[in-house]
């Protein structure tokens, strides 16, 4: 078992009825990885990272996230945990401001940390101007910038993030990613997202995983995963070509 | 316990803004306080001719207009209780809000507390401004001074009143866990509160005669009949309500039942006929139907703990 091991799952499965979601997923993720998760939709994305968090029960297998079983010891996983929803789920009766400061009381931090904390995450993310503002007016971009604002406020040590980029434009998708990639480089946060974007991938993740109708088809660096594939150098391929290649073989 | 105060306290904050409440507040204040204005001025119009006892209670047992404040809270009460709780859990579920909750470090007991808590608060802050405008009413127009009794009474009253919507509004989130639809949840609510309107009350009579058989002047099959209504009355919360707080607020009141019910409670209804129940002996019939009314929201409580453990949170 490797020590800087924050994710570590063997055999983990999930049954929706007869249909298998996921199916005996073996996966480890280090300290400070930004790791890419990729898969067509349907294929057990988003039921893997709920079953790390601990929202969704397993049917069979082990999960060990920071060392804990998040089935078993649900807060303590959940508080060092942040989880980016892919519809983000917001109440968008509440201005930013009110949504941290919720967000911060359920993480038991109050009082004048809570604010210090508030503003500082507004700032880290460019809403600080926004934080008046109701949810309900925020563009989807802001939103996903508010949702890693939530990230910093419980300064989560490891974040889901399924699908951080879905809907947005080039310019957000840069910018998005641009945070992403500095949550893990200058806060030393372990990242693992989801997305269909495989260019923004391939720019900042240092490991994927390619998942398949619940079943995990390939792990690795990209360039390995490549080379595998097509036997070049790290230099010249897309990521896209790799995927389409195990889309296709599978 | 933070986590709880925090969900407590947004659910408050989400209550007092919205529409909802303000329109349901607006409704039972309006209507109680027509009636009560109706009792107060035909009390006044009496006063002279009858000086009965217990006239402040009066403005809350008397019917006014159609029916007195204790009727319309019996009646509409559950409503309020389904109203403010039947969409609680789905949707946040289906505004994906929750899986946002549930991520955060707490237990999932805290989501469903944290929501009964904010409406109980609610529900009693309702009840409580509608008692208090009404007292002041009562003051304004006849000039009553409640005694100490009475204002025990009334108190005793505004409690059993709370944990009587306090137990519509368990079912209202039952039903928001079991159901994923707001609209199915609203109808199951709707549904039950009919179902215990309407037809327990009459379906316990006809039981009632069919077990008993027909009519007779023999005592003792009255007496039977008369059990078995009791008995049923037992499974209807309007019921148990309803007694509850004849008793209470309604010391005045012959009996709320046959006189053949008595059984154990005999001797206290020599004493009714005599004059009215004293404080203590009222207290004393209120207890088990209070303890009851919890005892159920205990179970709805402890049926919604055990779906909502194992339920699946996603939205989808
Ligand atoms: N509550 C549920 N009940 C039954 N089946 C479900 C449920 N949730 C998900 N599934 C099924 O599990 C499988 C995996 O779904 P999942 O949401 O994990 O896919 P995904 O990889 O996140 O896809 P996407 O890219 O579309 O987000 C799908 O086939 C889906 O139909
Ligand atoms: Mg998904």
């Amino acid at each position: 078992m490797d020590a800087a091991a924050v994710i570590e799952t063997e055999n983990l499965t999930k049954l929706y009825g007869h249909q298998t979601a996921v199916d005996r997923l073996t996966l480890t993720v280090g300290e400070g990885e930004i790791f890419g998760f990729l898969g067509p939709n349907g294929a057990g994305k988003t039921t893997t990272l709920l079953m790390l968090l601990g929202l969704t029960e397993p049917t069979a297998g082990r999960v060990r996230v920071m060392g804990l079983d998040p089935a078993r010891d649900p807060i303590r996983v959940k508080s060092r945990v942040g989880y980016l929803q892919e519809n983000m789920g917001f109440y968008a009766d509440l201005d930013a401001r009110q949504m941290l400061r919720f967000v911060a009381e359920l993480n038991g931090i109050a009082g004048r940390q809570a604010e210090e904390r508030i503003a500082a995450a507004l700032e880290a993310v460019g809403l600080a101007e926004e934080g008046r503002k109701k949810i309900a007016a925020f563009s989807r971009g802001m939103r996903q910038r508010l949702g890693i604002a939530e990230l910093l406020i419980k300064d989560a040590r490891l974040a889901f993030l399924d699908e951080p980029t879905l809907g947005l434009d080039p310019d957000a998708t840069v910018r998005i990613m641009e945070m992403i990639m500095g949550l893990a480089r200058e806060r030393g946060m372990t990242i693992v997202l989801s997305s269909h974007q495989l260019n923004q991938v391939q720019k900042i993740c240092d490991r994927v995983g390619i998942m398949i109708k619940g079943r995990m088809v390939a792990q690795g660096p990209m360039d390995q995963l490549a080379r595998e594939k097509f036997g070049v150098g790290p230099e010249e391929f897309s990521l896209e070509e790799v995927y389409m290649k195990y889309f296709l073989e599978a | 316990m933070a986590a709880l105060t925090a969900i407590c306290k947004k659910e408050l904050a989400d209550h007092f803004s919205s529409y909802r409440f303000v329109i349901l507040f607006a409704l039972i204040a309006m209507v109680s306080l027509i009636s009560a204005y109706m009792v107060g001025v035909q009390i006044r119009e009496a006063q002279g001719q009858l000086k009965p006892k217990f006239v402040f209670l009066m403005l809350f047992t008397e019917p006014g207009a159609m029916f007195s404040l204790v009727q319309f809270v019996a009646f509409f009460g559950p409503l309020v209780g389904l109203i403010l709780g039947f969409d609680s859990i789905n949707r946040e579920r289906n505004e994906g809000t929750l899986s946002k909750l549930l991520a955060q470090p707490i237990f999932r007991d805290a989501v469903i507390n944290g929501k009964f808590l904010a409406g109980l608060v609610l529900i009693s802050v309702m009840m409580g401004s509608i008692l208090m405008v009404i007292t002041g009413l009562g003051l304004a127009l006849v000039g009553i001074v409640p005694g100490a009794e009475e204002i025990w009474r009334v108190l005793i009253y505004l409690v059993v009143s709370v944990v009587y919507i306090a137990f519509w509004l368990g079912v209202a989130i039952l039903f928001s866990i079991v159901f994923r639809s707001t609209a199915t949840s609203a109808l199951a609510a709707l549904a039950v509160w009919i179902f215990f309107s309407f037809f327990v009350t009459i379906g316990i009579g006809i039981l009632a005669g069919a077990l008993a058989g027909s009519p007779s002047s023999d005592p003792l099959v009255a007496q039977q009949k008369a059990e078995i209504l009791r008995a049923a009355a037992l499974v209807s919360p309007m019921e148990l309500y309803s007694d509850a707080t004849a008793a209470i607020i309604d010391p005045m009141r012959k009996s709320t039942r046959t006189r053949l019910t008595a059984g154990p409670l005999e001797a206290i209804s020599m004493t009714r006929f005599s004059g009215p129940l004293p404080l203590g002996q009222s207290i004393l019939i209120v207890m088990p139907y209070l303890i009851s009314l919890v005892a159920i929201t205990a179970i709805c409580f402890a049926v919604s703990y055990t779906v909502f453990m194992r339920q699946e949170i996603r939205s989808l």
